[in-house]
């Protein structure tokens, strides 16, 4: 891919020695440049003190207290949040099934092909990076009538949304595993296990899963990254999670919707931090910018391109076979 | 096809400016790249700069360019001090070790460029630039673009687009190290061929001492940030002044020897001239190993063939002598001897360069 | 399934049996592309029907039958309007978003790759791109809505009343402020590459062929850069006119973008004859993206020419 190629260039273009940008006229450039980072930094920030600021309000106005990030917990206000309450757990078991559905349906289909049909590789990246092209609002004029079929065969509870949400999700965990996939002789270390006498059930889970467990658990964060985050297809298949909550919570109290979204906008920071430490190895690299291969077509959700560049974790050190 | 010159060039030879580095010192935050490098190339020159890495050849390449500032010293191009001219008026041409093409320009029009900076017509711009590619020998290429090109010939358009604007200084950043050993070999011959047509002063830094004896009117060494020797070829090779380059240009036996009254005794030979008047005493005598030789002469230092290296016109072999020193011969393949084969060797220069213990 | 099954004749790997799992008591088990089925089946079910049935319902009424009504829904001024809203503001947030990112990544390159600021730059990039549309619409609300706190401050302390002409935050206007601010980081993560591409002998060829630091960015940069940016924009606007949570959140009522006018369709109760109106909606979105990403795609096969 272009992108991909252009960090390669850069890197064997600029070896060793930092470009002096025209000699003593770099200089001067350079402060420009940190300048302007500063100054949009600043703007960026704007948005983000202003919630913060927002939550501190006094009810008469005037002045700031932590009215009403105490009001979140007081238990009097229980009945006002319990929609709340009910997407956020929502939220949670929609995202632990999700990421359960995509690591037993993707993972195994990603393993065979790997190790047996070789031929089959491209066909399933392409059909893997399809959901990136199809945005969620399009893609949930299809999932009504799938979903009225859902509805009548398994209730109409906010888990069968985990259904849509492996497809979304299908692209990021795609890549997540397929880095450590690809980082990886799977096919050697299977062969030598069963040289060894190990059954497949027993490949699958002692030789696997472990090879594959830091693409394994960087997909399944994503998966809860993404799940927490998505509102289009929750909302239009009226279901409540955590985003529908918000809204709806918003348009009676504005304080307390603000004060969930600083809260999760800090776990999200949380939650990258963990990615980055799970799906790389050695001194963090910089998930966002380094790995930015584009995707191939028009992003589906806001989340998608941080959750898509963020685990792309570097081949982890090659593991010796046994021989 | 290139005739190498053992004589050093005419002075004034037209064309090409004379440059001068005087005392030029450079530094960066806690490093000094250039301790006072003084050099002069005249009207013509080629001069390559040689030196292992970190010795800052490239530093008083790019110096002379204006990519680097000088933190004293001064550099003049005919006279003029171009010490704070910044790059793009000192009108020198530099060849990049690599990626240095435009990739969206074709052939044709990188070696424009320069033309079009100096606001040269369209057709004149044109007719220059294609007879420029003609003389780098890649006249039918010019509507290519640099990624279908080889190497080499990346490196010939560098050479033509640096050369079209007729500068009066050629840079030239270790052009050929990134290339393969026969193409390197090739073009430094074609590179040789263009600076002494066109006459123009040249400056030539190299890590390849092979490459700076084969190309280079006169060759200036440098470590640490100074200059160890300037001089031909063939005065660095015959009379290296210091241990460094004597170790460093071609291969060298360093033999124990002592001087008396000017003369070298060199172990089991002989009395050799000295190169220069060396003081009297114990020194390390630099000996070639074209200059050791088999021999019968029971005097003769004795030794145990250990390697043998055949290339082609000539074969290269060691040989362990006593007191456990290796010492590196070079001669006809014929008269080669095995390996294991207890041999006498013997040292034949006719001057011999020393220096100190 | 043809594939998949000359996929396990062609499979040359050490497994002796073509499709079958060698096991020591030699009961034979289930070729071994079953395992592939259910994944098969999954994205069968929630992918492709999906899909199709996006793309395909917009050509039959209620009935099932074929019908052009719910295509001729495309022209009417409303749905038309809304075509041109969506494009305005994706139009206007793509340009602004892909200039002031392509000012940050010029302004990221003075930064040491590997240093503490650039990494922070990295990950507020991935956090801000995270944010969500929804709780992106709650941080802009905060910020400018009528009770955010920068209107107040600007009434109060300035005098300065930016809904004097109207509230127009709650409209389409509103959106263009909460997208520009995730457009930025996403044109920063797509653009960059390209811009890390540009390589530094060619400022310092420049200077020695005699041009200045302005000919350098005339004739270098921003031809080598322009594919790039133009590919990076063309996705900025892709990236807009699809999304639809922020859109949601601030916009309560009312259709006035195509995101908005598909909710509408989905939502409302059935017209008579207009029960698809979603699926033509979804098929118009289709037809846009669609040509946005040729011509993404033959871009980047421009670009590729370049970049060695």
């Amino acid at each position: 891919m272009a992108a991909v190629t252009g960090v390669d260039v850069a890197t064997r273009a600029s070896s060793g020695r930092a470009p002096s940008a025209g000699g003593p006229a770099g200089r001067a450039s350079t402060t420009a440049r940190r300048v302007a980072l500063g100054v949009v930094g600043l703007v960026f920030a704007v948005p983000i003190a202003a919630m913060v600021a927002f939550s501190l309000r006094s009810a008469d106005g005037s002045g700031h207290d932590l009215n009403h990030w105490l009001a979140i917990v007081d238990p009097e206000n229980e009945r006002a949040y319990r929609n709340l309450v009910e997407g956020v757990t929502n939220s949670l078991v929609l995202a632990v099934v999700a990421a359960l559905l995509v690591l037993a349906l993707l993972v195994p289909a990603m393993v065979l092909v790997h190790l047996r049909y070789p031929r089959l590789a491209r066909p399933l990246e392409l059909v893997c990076l399809v959901p990136i092209t199809v945005p969620a609002i399009v893609l949930v004029v299809g999932l009504a009538p799938v979903y009225s079929v859902v509805t009548r065969i398994a209730g109409s509870g906010a888990w069968t949304l985990a259904l849509a949400y492996g497809i979304t999700v299908l692209p990021y965990a795609y890549r997540a595993v397929q880095s450590d996939l690809a980082g990886t002789d799977l096919r050697t270390l299977t062969e030598a296990a069963r040289t060894l006498g190990a059954g497949w059930a027993h490949i699958a889970v002692s030789v696997v899963v472990p090879t594959l467990r830091r693409g394994l658990l960087a997909a399944a964060f994503i998966t809860v990254a993404v799940v927490l985050g998505e509102f289009t297809i929750a909302s239009l298949l009226n279901r409540v999670t955590l985003q529908t909550a918000l809204v709806q919570v918003s348009r009676s109290d504005p304080y307390a919707a603000v004060i969930f979204a600083l809260l999760a906008l800090g776990f999200a920071f949380v939650l990258l931090v963990v990615i980055g430490r799970v799906g790389t190895r050695g001194p963090g690299s910089s998930p966002a910018v380094s790995a930015g291969a584009p995707p191939p077509a028009g992003a589906a959700a806001p989340a998608a391109p941080a959750a898509f560049a963020a685990p792309a974790p570097p081949a982890p050190p090659a593991r010796k076979a046994r021989s | 096809m290139t005739a190498t010159l053992t004589a050093p060039i005419d002075v004034d030879r037209r064309g090409g400016a004379a440059v001068e580095f005087r005392s030029v010192v450079k530094d960066f935050s806690g490093h000094r790249a250039l301790d006072g490098v003084s050099l002069s190339l005249r009207p013509g020159e080629l001069v390559a700069v040689l030196g292992p890495s970190g010795c800052g050849k490239t530093t008083a390449l790019r110096g002379l360019a204006g990519l680097e500032s000088v933190t004293s010293g001064s550099i003049t191009i005919d006279g003029d001090d171009v010490v704070g001219v910044p790059t793009h008026r000192r009108d020198v041409g530099m060849v990049f070790q690599a990626y240095s093409l435009f990739t969206h320009l074709t052939v044709l029009q990188n070696v424009e460029f320069g033309l079009r900076m100096r606001r040269v017509g369209r057709t004149e711009r044109t007719s220059r630039a294609r007879s420029m590619l003609e003389l780098v020998g890649l006249g039918d290429l010019g509507e290519r673009y640099a990624h279908q090109l080889s190497g080499g010939q990346q490196q010939r358009v560098a050479l033509a687009r640096a050369l079209v604007t007729r500068p009066r200084v050629l840079l030239l950043d270790e052009p050929l190290s990134a290339l393969d050993a026969k193409v390197r070999v090739h073009l430094r011959d074609e590179i040789r061929r263009i600076q002494r047509e066109l006459a123009i002063t040249t400056m030539f830094v190299t890590h390849d001492q092979e490459e700076a004896l084969a190309v280079a009117d006169r060759v200036a060494v440098m470590k640490a940030g100074s200059i160890e020797q300037i001089g031909t070829p063939e005065e660095l090779y015959r009379e290296p002044s210091s241990a460094f380059v004597a170790e460093f240009v071609g291969t060298s036996n360093r033999v124990r020897a002592e001087v008396v009254d000017g003369r070298v005794r060199l172990p089991g030979c002989r009395e050799i001239e000295a190169v220069g008047s060396p003081a009297d005493g114990a020194v390390w005598a630099w000996v070639r190993p074209e200059d050791v030789v088999f021999t019968d002469d029971p005097h003769a230092i004795a030794g145990i063939v250990e390697t043998v290296s055949f290339r082609g016109a000539v074969s290269r072999t060691t040989v362990r002598t006593d007191p456990g020193t290796v010492l590196t011969l070079d001669h006809r393949p014929e008269v080669g001897r095995p390996i294991g084969a207890e041999v006498l060797v013997s040292f034949v220069p006719a001057a011999v360069a020393v220096t100190p213990v | 399934m043809t594939t998949v099954a000359r996929g396990a004749e062609s499979s040359t790997r050490a497994s002796s049996t073509s499709g079958g799992v060698d096991s020591p008591r030699g009961r034979r088990r289930l070729p071994a592309w079953w395992g592939l089925t259910p994944f098969a089946l999954y994205v069968l079910g929630f992918l492709v029907l999906p899909c199709l049935l996006a793309l395909g319902t917009g050509f039959v009424d209620g009935d099932g039958r074929f019908t052009l009504d719910n295509i001729a829904v495309l022209g009417e001024p409303s749905v038309l309007r809304a075509f041109g809203s969506s494009a305005l503001v994706s139009g206007v947030t793509a340009v602004v978003g892909a200039v002031l990112g392509a000012v940050v990544c010029w302004g990221l390159t003075a930064l040491r790759p590997d240093g503490l600021v650039r990494g922070f730059v990295d990950s507020a990039a991935s956090v801000l791109a995270q944010f969500g549309g929804v709780m992106l619409a709650f941080a802009f609300t905060a910020t400018i809505g009528i009770q955010g706190v920068v209107t107040q401050l600007l009434l109060t302390r300035f005098g300065v009343d930016v809904f004097a002409d109207g509230v127009w935050f709650y409209q389409v206007p509103g959106l263009l402020l909460p997208y520009i601010y995730f457009q930025v980081p996403l044109m920063v993560i797509t653009f960059m590459p390209a811009v890390t591409g540009l390589r530094p002998q060619w400022q310092e060829a420049v200077a020695t062929l005699g041009g200045t630091g302005w000919q350098h960015f005339a004739r270098v940069v921003v031809p080598v850069l322009t594919p790039a940016f133009v590919g990076s924009l063309l996705l900025l606007f892709a990236n807009a006119f699809s999304s639809y949570a922020t859109a949601a959140a601030i916009i309560s009522q009312g259709a006035q973008i195509v995101p908005l006018q598909i909710r509408a369709a989905l939502v409302s109760e059935t017209v008579l004859g207009r029960e698809n109106v979603a699926g033509a909606l979804a098929l118009g979105m289709v037809v846009v993206m669609v040509v946005l990403m040729s011509l993404y795609s033959v871009l980047q096969r421009r670009t590729e020419r370049w970049q060695r």
